[in-house]
């Protein structure tokens, strides 16, 4: 089943007097379960193509269909629902709140899905064993290393169990190693029949998914299955 | 969950990230609680202190008399007729004499005439104090209670016996031990015996004319050591029977004082006649620009308070852009962020009103030993509302520019 339908869309900005296409007219079909790595250089429409995919903007024109519901037409309130309770983002800065520890970080999506305190803690508290932070559910941010930091994230975009996982340069701030443990970490949420979107301009990150779409000038210029998928062994470390 | 249920969780959620977001910037938040604070205080202690000093007003202006009307050389609020009334001729004992037999309606009327001196008794002294002259009649005329002892009579007036009442708080300076009556006092050089202590009336605005602080002696002694008879001019107090007679009463006394005086019909009063209408409206007329001045400049330190609370809750959004793209990607809606910075916005505000709030009452527990404050229950709840309202207004414009930023944006944001 599609959980994301894409008919026709383009994004249209006004830049002074200048009309910019960052979308000029693409049409994507995503169903569940899939891993799917998006690439393009910078300017392709690979950063509007991901805010639209996160329902953080809508198209100018077109058609977007997200488990059958059209998020064009919806409107700013609708959107924040469904970012709430069908996507999990994943950033490449990681955007925790600085001032908090990592269990309340993994709690906020919960909090805006209106759970009561004490299923949200249970609920943040297995998401963060899950990605093998059980001993630093306590700490702040500026406690935990860069690869922690990214772990808090993705118990954060697990928590609410969404639709799609949609990381935008998951490993972008992180050494290659740590950058690893992280794509392991998504191997195991994908192997658990999740869905994946993966945005990312280094080859050797798309290739861990199993579909790669390439973005040039707002258009679809390749969209393949990948043939040999790199699928990491290394198993996280829990500490 | 219900609609009631999931607005108080809101709520509830909300607050908490608004605490949390106070408590991580403690310096700024109790700097700008500082200036609400500042503001509430003052504008309490204003609205105190000006009801205050309009209690001690009213008060005093009772003691004088609502029905009691002034026959007088000078009007008390005369515009440019300075001149002319330093022209008329005295008002004197004779006047009253024959002004006295021609009126009807009157309850009381009497002669006074003031003088200052020094009160003496033994090694304790009371200078500058108002000692007032009257005859029997002017106890009619006031609503003087007694602690001990009793007014001079009719012979003692007219004997010019050397009898004095003193006000409450003379008693107490010359007689601490409560031992007044009976005994020789000196009034400048002239020895007078102690016959009545008057019940202390509360305190005054009225300075020099508390009547706490103020002694009474028959007039016949006033002319015999203190003032010349003839060239003196009294006041001649006329209490009307009622307060509803107080205008027929006013007239028969103009008529049969421009009698006394031998006015023909085509010449003007040369007297005037005052009552404290006249001193209540101008007190109002003053106290009115007293108060919007007051509460304008006091208003204005809550204003300023109000700009600083906007301008750090803008800083607080601007800081906290990126933070509210997170929240607002992970499922935050409008309403929400706009709560949140509401919220903490207006705890702020409220926490320095509070404060202020008891500051202010506190001080003017302290500022009532110099002049009389009363704090006003009105200005209690004003208080709180008006800061709650100061940081819902001043907190809005940042909050609504917070809720209505465009996620993609706000994440970019560096």
């Amino acid at each position: 089943m599609n959980i994301i339908n894409i008919e026709h869309i383009s994004k249209v900005y006004q830049v002074g007097t200048e009309q910019v296409h960052a979308i000029a007219d693409i049409s994507l079909k995503i169903n569940k379960n899939e891993y799917v790595a998006i690439m393009g250089p910078s300017g392709s429409g690979k950063s509007t193509l991901m805010n639209m995919l996160g329902c953080l903007d809508t198209p100018s024109s077109g058609k977007y269909e997200f488990n059958g519901a059209n998020v064009s037409q919806m409107s700013d309130n609708e959107l924040a629902k469904i970012r709430n309770k069908e996507i999990g983002f994943v950033f490449q800065t990681f955007n925790l709140l600085a001032r908090s520890d990592a269990i309340h970080n993994v709690e906020l999506p919960l909090i805006y899905a209106g759970v009561p305190a004490a299923e949200r803690r249970e609920r943040a508290e297995q998401a963060l064993i899950d990605v093998g932070l059980k001993d630093r559910m306590h700490h702040k941010p500026n406690e935990l290393s860069g690869g922690q930091r990214q772990r808090v994230a993705v118990a954060r975009a697990i928590v609410t169990k969404p639709s799609i996982i949609l990381a935008d340069e998951p490993t972008g701030n992180l050494d290659s190693k740590t950058g690893e443990e992280i794509m392991i970490l998504f191997n195991i949420i994908y192997e658990k029949g999740n869905t994946i979107i993966l945005v990312t301009h280094e080859e050797y990150i798309a290739e861990h998914a199993a579909r790669i779409i390439r973005i040039k000038d707002g258009l679809i210029e390749a969209d393949v299955p990948v043939v040999n998928r790199y699928i990491p062994k290394m198993r996280v470390e829990v500490n | 969950m219900s609609r009631f249920a999931l607005l108080s969780y809101e709520f509830k959620e909300s607050m908490l990230i608004a605490l949390r977001a106070i408590r991580a910037n403690k310096i700024r938040s109790s700097l700008t609680m500082l200036g609400i604070f500042i503001g509430v205080t003052v504008v309490v202690l204003m609205t105190t202190a000006i009801k205050g000093i309009d209690n001690s007003f009213q008060q005093g202006i009772s003691s004088l008399g609502s029905d009691v009307l002034y026959v007088q050389k000078w009007a008390w609020f005369s515009g440019n007729d300075w001149w002319k009334m330093r022209n008329r001729r005295p008002i004197t004992m004779e006047d009253f004499e024959r002004f006295k037999d021609l009126v009807k309606l009157p309850l009381a009327t009497s002669p006074t005439l003031g003088v200052q001196q020094s009160l003496k008794y033994q090694n304790r002294t009371v200078d500058n104090i108002y000692v007032d002259g009257s005859d029997q009649d002017y106890i009619k005329e006031r609503n003087f209670a007694f602690d001990q002892g009793r007014f001079f009579t009719e012979s003692e007036s007219k004997d010019a016996r050397n009898v004095v009442i003193l006000g409450s708080e003379i008693a107490n300076d010359l007689f601490p031990l409560g031992n007044a009556m009976d005994n020789e006092i000196k009034v400048g050089p002239v020895t007078y015996k102690v016959i009545g202590v008057l019940t202390k009336q509360g305190s005054y605005l009225l300075g020099d004319f508390n009547p706490d602080n103020m002694a009474y002696i028959p007039i016949e002694t006033v002319f015999k050591y203190f003032m010349d008879k003839e060239h003196s001019s009294l006041t001649i107090q006329v209490r009307a029977a009622s307060t509803a007679l107080l205008e027929d009463t006013k007239e028969e006394t103009e008529e049969a004082f421009r009698k006394v005086r031998g006015l023909s019909f085509n010449q003007e009063d040369d007297f005037s006649i005052n009552q404290q209408e006249g001193m209540i409206d101008n007190y109002n007329k003053v106290v009115g620009v007293i108060q919007i001045a007051g509460l304008f400049i006091t208003g204005l330190s809550l204003f300023v308070g109000a700009i600083g609370i906007m301008n750090i809750m803008f800083v607080s959004v601007k800081e906290r852009t990126k933070e509210i793209g997170l929240r607002k990607a992970i499922g935050a809606r409008k309403r929400t962020i706009l709560a949140q910075f509401l919220l903490e916005s207006t705890f702020i505000c409220l926490v320095g009103g509070i404060a202020g709030l008891i500051a202010a009452i506190l001080l003017s527990y302290l500022v009532n030993q110099f002049i009389p404050t009363s704090v006003q229950y009105g200005a209690v709840v004003i208080a709180i509302v008006v800061s709650l309202i100061t940081g819902l207004i001043s907190g809005f414009a940042p909050a609504y520019t917070a809720a209505k930023m465009d996620p993609v944006e706000a994440l970019r944001f560096e």
